[in-house]
C-alpha cells in the first residue's frame, strides 16, 4: 500500500459514537433513542422503523381489550430483544395513572412505566400536580416511574425528589414535530441537574431537532409521531439514530464559544502579496 | 347474571372464575391484565375468584402509542 493510501484510510477511520451506556432504574442501554409504537400505517413499518433506529425501548400504551371481534396481539409484532416500556397515555388524572401503570404491571411483569398524565385535550400539556402525585405514589409501589412534564427546572427536582429515576421534559406538543421550543429550559435543567437524567419527550420533528436535544445535554429523546408520519419512517429512524449520536458526540466534544465577530482559521503570518 | 365489562353490561353464567370469562372471552392471557372492582387481580388467582353480580371488570391489553 503507497503511503498516500495510507493517509486516505487513515482519513477516513469511521468515527464511532461513545460506547458509554446509558442507565435506567438499574437497566443498561447503548442507544439512546427511545420510540413509540403509534401511528404507523402497517406493522412491517413499524419493525422496519424500529430496526433502523437502533432503538433499545419501545412504548406502548394500555387500553381496554375489545371484547366483540378477536383482537390482534400487539406485543407480538415488536422485536423480543426490545424492553417494552408501557405508558399511561390517555390518562388525565393521578388515580387514572396509577390504575394504568398496576394494570400495566400486572399484565407485562415490569416495574417501567412512562407516566404521563394529561391536563388538557389540546395541547395534551401535562397536568404537572397530578404527574407528581401519581409518581409519588407509584414510586412508593416500587414502580420505576419515568415522568412526561413541562420543561420546568422546579417540577424536574420534585420529580426527582419523589424518586424517579429520569425526568422526561417536553420540547414541544405533543406530535407537533415543532421542535426544541424553549433550548434555555433544557440548558438550564442541564446545569442545574449535572446527575439527573434527562430524556426529552414530545415535540421532536426531523432529525436536526433530534440532535439539538443532545447537543443541549440531554441524555436520550423519545419520539414517536417524527418517525411514525414520515414519508419513509424506516428511513427517518435511521436519521434520528445518527442525529442522535452525533448531537451526544457534540456535547461531549463541548462546543466552541460563540463569537459575534469572523476569527481567522489560517495563519495571519506569511501571506503571499 | 350480570356483570360490566369495560364499561358494557354483560350476561355470564353464574360461578364463573376470571380465568373462566378470560377463556369465554377467546382473550390471550398472557397480555392482558383484569381489574375487578377496581383492584388489580393477579393472574394466580383468576382461578380462585369468582364472579358475582354487578362486579365491574376491567381487562386490558397493549397496543402501539407513543404520547397521549
Amino acid at each position: 500500500m503507497s503511503g498516500r493510501q495510507n493517509i486516505i484510510q487513515g482519513m477516513s477511520t469511521p468515527v464511532r459514537a461513545p460506547a458509554e451506556k446509558f442507565e435506567i432504574g438499574g437497566r443498561t442501554f447503548t442507544s439512546r433513542l427511545i420510540i413509540g409504537t403509534g401511528k404507523y400505517r402497517t406493522f412491517a413499518e413499524m419493525k422496519a422503523a424500529h430496526r433502523a433506529s437502533g432503538a433499545e425501548m419501545v412504548t406502548v400504551a394500555v387500553r381496554r381489550v375489545p371484547l366483540d371481534r378477536s383482537s390482534e396481539s400487539f406485543l407480538d409484532h415488536l422485536d423480543p430483544s426490545l424492553t417494552i416500556l408501557p405508558n399511561t397515555a390517555g390518562c388525565y388524572t393521578a388515580a387514572e395513572a396509577i390504575r394504568t401503570a398496576r394494570l400495566a404491571r400486572e399484565a407485562l411483569g415490569t416495574e417501567l412505566i412512562k407516566l404521563e398524565v394529561i391536563g388538557d385535550q389540546t395541547t395534551l400539556f401535562p397536568d404537572n400536580e397530578q404527574t407528581l402525585e401519581a409518581a409519588r405514589e407509584l414510586t412508593r409501589e416500587g414502580f420505576v416511574v419515568l415522568p412526561y412534564f413541562s420543561d420546568d427546572l422546579i417540577m424536574a427536582k420534585k420529580l426527582l425528589d419523589a424518586g424517579c429515576p429520569a425526568v422526561m421534559p417536553l420540547a414541544a406538543p405533543i406530535g407537533s414535530g415543532l421542535g426544541i421550543q424553549n433550548p434555555a429550559n433544557l440548558r438550564i435543567m442541564r446545569e442545574q441537574l449535572p446527575d439527573a437524567t434527562i430524556i426529552v419527550d414530545a415535540g421532536v420533528g426531523t432529525a436536526s431537532d433530534a440532535a439539538i436535544a443532545m447537543e443541549l445535554g440531554a441524555d436520550a429523546v423519545l419520539m414517536n409521531t417524527a418517525i411514525a408520519e414520515a414519508q419513509d419512517p424506516a428511513r427517518m429512524a435511521e436519521a434520528m439514530k445518527l442525529a442522535i449520536e452525533a448531537g451526544r458526540l457534540a456535547y461531549l466534544a463541548g462546543r466552541m464559544s460563540k463569537r459575534l465577530y469572523a476569527s481567522a482559521s489560517s495563519p495571519l503570518t506569511g501571506v503571499v502579496r | 347474571m350480570q356483570i360490566q365489562i369495560n364499561g358494557e353490561p354483560r350476561e355470564v353464567e353464574q360461578n364463573l372464575s376470571l380465568a373462566n370469562l378470560v377463556e369465554v372471552l377467546n382473550l390471550k392471557a398472557e397480555q392482558i391484565a383484569i381489574e375487578l372492582n377496581q383492584k388489580v387481580v393477579r393472574r394466580a388467582q383468576w382461578n380462585e375468584i369468582l364472579l358475582q353480580a354487578s362486579d365491574q371488570i376491567e381487562i386490558v391489553h397493549f397496543v402501539g402509542g407513543g404520547c397521549e
